[in-house]
């Protein structure tokens, strides 16, 4: 893996290279150099598999943390590759055209981020939310117990304790223990 | 659909269709079904009661609990209950889980297209009060505000013996004639549209008959 990363900092400028496990390793790369990073480690770095595509929403940042995860069948080796965008002009280059499954990830993001992907197939067509009319779910600003109790009926009675005090005061009824 | 039509009450709008389609499905409110005469129904009652076809339709994770019962272990066709795999077939719904909105859109579409007699389980904890997904912002919490539910079975997931014990409940309500959720949904059926539209965004199906 240290080759690897040797060679990559010839031709991008990736950052905060952190190996994780034997077989697993993170780095981060520019939004500009990540499409090309992607194409250079599928087309001679034999990163041939897209594990998986997904966001983190990090509000306090305003911004969007991509990761795309690559797997090498030869080396059995994991590459994650992060990508720090936008939070308030979230969007980002598709890349549907390395990998066509690709264009489901980037529509589950548009849907549940709203990171719009221009030139994906059907980006932005609802997915799983059919007429979705909030912003979009999994932003961390949207509060999911609000919008449930306001939309779901709510069946009363339901009592929630926090768990700390709730088992503190289960274990020692009679006081501090 | 003309103008003089749009607000008449004994029609239903099926103002979530295009123009087009409009004429392809009947726009005349479902009627409530009577009972017959008293010796009659009671025979009905007690033919529907032991005949129950199943709707093979698993909504969410309680369909796994229904695959032993199916099988040889617990063995439901001893109780004269059968699935069926199409709506038109079949007389008991079971919501087998959490249903989500896009689940629920289903739900009501596969429920409208039974015929009548039909009946309906809430099967676990999401259908009745929404369980563990209580406060998820895509699964329904109430069931009942959807379509109406003749027995709860509670529990996350419910053992097929609960649902044994629970389709003896459904049998006993049957033979009392006290399983009129399809006529309840009737009598009710602006009440159980509002709370159906609320939800479900993009209606773009008809209002009751298909």
């Amino acid at each position: 893996m240290k080759e690897i990363i040797q060679r990559l900092k010839q031709q991008f400028t990736i950052s905060n290279v952190n190996q994780q496990r034997v077989d697993l390793t993170f780095l981060s790369v520019k939004k500009e150099q990540a499409v090309s990073l992607i194409s250079y480690l599928r087309d001679f770095e034999k990163f041939s598999h897209l594990v998986f595509l997904t966001a983190v929403d990090r509000v306090e940042d305003i911004q969007f943390q991509l990761t795309y995860m690559l797997h090498n069948y030869n080396t059995h080796q994991d590459l994650g590759i992060r990508v720090l965008i936008d939070r308030e002009k979230a969007e980002m280059a598709s890349i549907h055209h390395l990998w066509k499954q690709a264009g489901t990830y980037q529509r589950e993001l548009k849907e549940m981020f709203g990171i719009d992907f221009p030139g994906s197939p059907r980006v932005d067509e609802s997915f799983i939310l059919e007429g979705w009319d909030n912003i979009p779910p999994m932003r961390r600003d949207f509060d999911t117990k609000k919008y449930s109790e306001e939309t779901y009926f709510p069946r009363p009675g339901r009592e929630s304790h926090d768990p700390e005090s709730y088992m503190k005061s289960k274990l020692y009824p009679e006081g501090d223990a | 659909m003309t103008k003089e039509t749009k607000h008449n009450p004994s029609i239903l709008e099926n103002n979530g269709l295009p123009e087009f389609e409009r004429d392809y499905f009947c726009d005349a409110r479902p009627e409530q079904s009577r009972p017959l005469a008293k010796y009659i129904e009671k025979f009905l009652n007690w033919a529907r009661a032991n005949s129950l076809w199943l709707l093979g339709f698993g909504t969410g994770c309680g369909a796994v609990e229904l695959r032993p019962l199916m099988t040889a272990r617990y063995d439901m066709y001893r109780y004269g209950i059968a699935p069926r795999p199409t709506p038109r077939q079949s007389s008991v719904f079971i919501i087998g889980g959490y249903a989500s909105v896009k689940t629920t859109k289903r739900i009501i579409r596969s429920y409208e297209q039974m015929q009548q007699p039909k009946f309906v389980i809430a099967l676990g904890s999401c259908p009745i009060n929404g369980g563990m997904y209580w406060d998820s912002y895509n699964t329904i919490n109430r069931i009942d505000h959807y379509i109406p539910v003749d027995v709860y079975i509670a529990g996350c997931m419910p053992r097929p013996e609960s649902i044994i014990a629970g389709f003896d409940l459904l049998k006993k309500l049957i033979k009392e004639g006290q399983a009129e959720g399809a006529n309840k949904y009737i009598e009710n059926l602006d009440w159980y549209k509002a709370n159906q539209k609320k939800i479900i965004k993009d209606w773009n199906m008809p209002d009751y008959n298909w």
